[in-house]
């Protein structure tokens, strides 16, 4: 336990000045109208190619979503193992292509259902998965050759992961035909998310020895998913969200090529993750500025030589955080404005909120409303007929430029520090957000930010909208399937299958063979972690306020 | 000598949740109010929040739960200061929380639960309102 006394109160917020006052949500200032001049030594012929070109800022393909639309792509999981492959199938049956799924807290913390922190929450927030039992029974029936799984799970992804194999070899599937993606960009826990278990040296580690391990025996597989989303629901400006995530690209690229990998053979399987908040050009240049950031790195400080290392494929979802409890309706604007975004800036996939997230998790009706906002964008707007349409507007193109600049400063101050891993072990990227996320609750709180139906526009009668529950059963019947598995599987077998995990943790072999035959052993989730926990021991935050 | 704070105050996070901030924000609002605050940081057992809380003898103990897991939280807590002798104690928080239980919750003794578009000056607003006169009683009935 580590309770912190605060010290004594801190100076007092500077006073806003009206000079100031139009600003990009991330403080940048604005002009009132944007003109040739703004293009400044930018040549829109010689540094705004076609989208498909190097350096991507205005898209990754040609074509765009005449060629490829993006993918609509839901996040979901609930309750067991059976509930979420129901859900599934139903969704498989509507022909979506790919599934998205959502592990519940202690999944995601790589411990057991059984363990004392995980009371209450079993199955609450996605499905409870501690063995190969339940890894199997959620893609029953589903042929892992055929659909591409998207995975978010990060501090256990190896372990998961492990699962997820043992489960394809049991269907007779061959790993070389598996698609898919991981989230497994552990970094941003540390940063963000806080869902960590061994501290940021070992957890790379496990990063890379799955990475190493994709590139010769799961080649199709999408390794790591870098992710700004949770930093930017942590509280952190649209230019923090693009510093500290290409910084957690650029320390992963550097510990895999440490490790012996040649870029181009995993570059190309690197993807991104990020999130769409309400300041319409700002997230558009982010993603502009993403593109193009990205790319010269591989390019010019990696020397990554295939066209696929070079682009930033990403999945947008929409801002949590942005969403409101108060007239919820009001949410589905929101949404589809920033959805709209993501659109104009060329995301690959996207996954949009639903108007009752500030409640519980979203009803079936509340989810469908969701999907129609991406179909509305899709097929009614006429937005997605021409690639980058706001390539070349002055204010896009240098604002584009400007986020680019303030996002360099901040990688300019973690290279300084020794890269993204020292600068989190000295707390940066979690103090710089947490002011951020402070002055903006000021900003909403003082009313100098206006967000509709909280401070401004009040309504007092709003009725209540349905929300979903999660029957309270379901922690219990997943008890009772572990305490069966216990009883049921070889404690001598699981007992030595955890011994060799233990010895390659403490050694250099890569740790992903004796994962899987550990799981393939029935060790669990919690037990497979507790084994490398001893030896990689466990992560400890001092919290900064 | 020092104006004593009206009410310490500890903000706790528990369980598995990581969502921290929310916490940080009201920790930090309370402590510029001029409350003494103790931030537990993340990943706390009930029982190592009641051990602190009765350890720093505080007024009031605030929870921030968004991870669905407050029917099970916030009674555990409530059930453990009554057993350790500190039922005294003041539990509010704020989360997710749907209206149901959050109902529920206050009628088990949780004073409060704010939700989602809360200011922070309303949560100032009701420590002062109904905490500080507790702190003030607590310290005349003994506590130091």
């Amino acid at each position: 336990m580590n309770p912190r006394r605060t010290p004594a109160p801190s100076v007092p917020p500077p006073p806003a000045s009206a000079g100031d006052r139009y600003r990009t949500q991330s403080g940048l200032p604005l002009k009132g109208v944007y003109g040739p001049e703004d293009l400044g030594a930018l040549d829109p012929r010689r540094d705004l190619p076609p989208p498909g070109e190097y350096p991507f800022t205005r898209g990754i393909h040609p074509t765009m979503y005449r060629g490829r639309p993006w993918t609509i792509r839901q996040f979901s999981g609930f309750g067991s193992a059976s509930d979420t492959n129901r859900r599934f199938r139903f969704l498989l049956e509507q022909g979506q292509h790919g599934l998205s799924t959502a592990f519940d807290l202690p999944t995601l913390m790589g411990r057991d259902s059984d363990d004392a922190m995980a009371r209450g929450e079993v199955g609450r927030e996605g499905v409870a998965v501690d063995s190969l039992e339940d890894m199997e029974t959620l893609f029953q029936g589903i042929p892992l050759g055929k659909v591409s799984t998207s995975m978010t799970i990060n501090a256990p992804a190896a372990v998961i992961f492990a699962m997820y194999l043992a489960a394809a070899r049991r269907q007779g599937t061959d790993w070389r035909a598996l698609r898919g993606t991981l989230q497994n960009d552990i970094l941003k826990e540390y940063i963000a998310q806080k869902e960590w278990i061994y501290p940021p040296r070992p957890s790379l580690r496990l990063v890379t020895d799955l990475v190493a391990f994709c590139c010769r025996e799961v080649p199709q597989w999408n390794t790591i998913s870098i992710s700004g989303y949770h930093i930017r629901e942590a509280g952190s400006t649209a230019v923090q969200e693009l510093g500290f995530t290409l910084a957690d690209g650029l320390g992963y690229v550097e510990a895999l090529r440490a490790s012996g990998l040649e870029v181009d053979a995993f570059a190309p399987r690197l993807s991104f993750f990020f999130n769409c908040h309400n300041d319409f050009f700002e997230e558009i240049a982010k993603l502009r500025a993403a593109r193009r950031m990205w790319a010269r790195f591989m390019r010019e400080r990696f020397g990554a030589r295939d066209p696929r290392s070079w682009t930033l494929r990403t999945h947008v979802q929409t801002a949590g955080c942005s969403l409101t409890a108060q007239q919820p309706y009001v949410n589905l604007m929101r949404v589809t404005l920033q959805a709209l975004a993501a659109v104009l800036g060329g995301t690959q996939s996207l996954h949009t909120n639903c108007l009752d997230e500030t409640y519980a998790l979203p009803t079936e009706a509340a989810a469908t409303l969701a999907v129609r906002t991406q179909q509305l964008i899709a097929h009614e707007s006429g937005v997605a007929q021409v690639a980058d349409p706001l390539g070349g507007a002055y204010f896009v193109e240098d604002l584009t430029r400007r986020m680019e600049e303030e996002a360099a400063r901040l990688l300019a101050a973690i290279d300084s520090m020794g890269g993204i891993v020292a600068a989190i072990e000295r707390g940066f990227p979690q103090k710089e957000i947490a002011e951020a996320s402070f002055s903006y609750q000021r900003e909403v709180d003082s009313g100098e930010r206006i967000i509709v139906g909280v401070n401004r526009y009040q309504q007092e009668d709003a009725a209540p909208i349905p929300t979903l529950t999660i029957d309270p059963e379901v922690e219990r019947r997943q008890l009772e399937r572990l305490d069966a598995l216990r009883r049921r599987r070889s404690g001598s077998g699981v007992q030595a299958a955890l011994d060799a995990v233990r010895r390659a943790a403490a050694g250099t072999e890569n740790l992903l063979p004796p994962l899987i035959a550990a799981v393939e052993a029935e060790a669990t989730l919690g037990e497979v972690s507790q084994a490398m926990k001893e030896v990689f021991g466990e992560y400890r935050e001092s919290p900064v306020l | 000598m020092p104006k004593a704070p009206p009410a310490r105050l500890l903000v706790g996070k528990v369980g598995l949740d990581g969502h921290d901030r929310g916490a940080k924000i009201v920790a930090r609002a309370l402590r510029d109010a001029g409350f003494e605050v103790i931030y537990t940081g993340l990943h706390q057992t009930p029982e190592m929040v009641v051990s602190t809380a009765i350890q720093e003898d505080v007024d009031a103990v605030s929870l921030s739960i968004l991870s669905g897991a407050h029917n099970y939280l916030f009674p555990r807590v409530l059930e453990l200061l009554r057993d350790k002798g500190a039922g005294d104690v003041a539990v509010f928080g704020g989360g997710i929380v749907p209206a149901e239980d959050r109902a529920r919750l206050l009628e088990k003794g949780v004073l409060e639960i704010f939700t989602p578009g809360t200011t922070t000056a309303q949560i100032v607003d009701f420590v002062n309102r109904e905490i500080v006169p507790r702190a003030r009683q607590r310290r005349q009935s003994g506590h130091p």
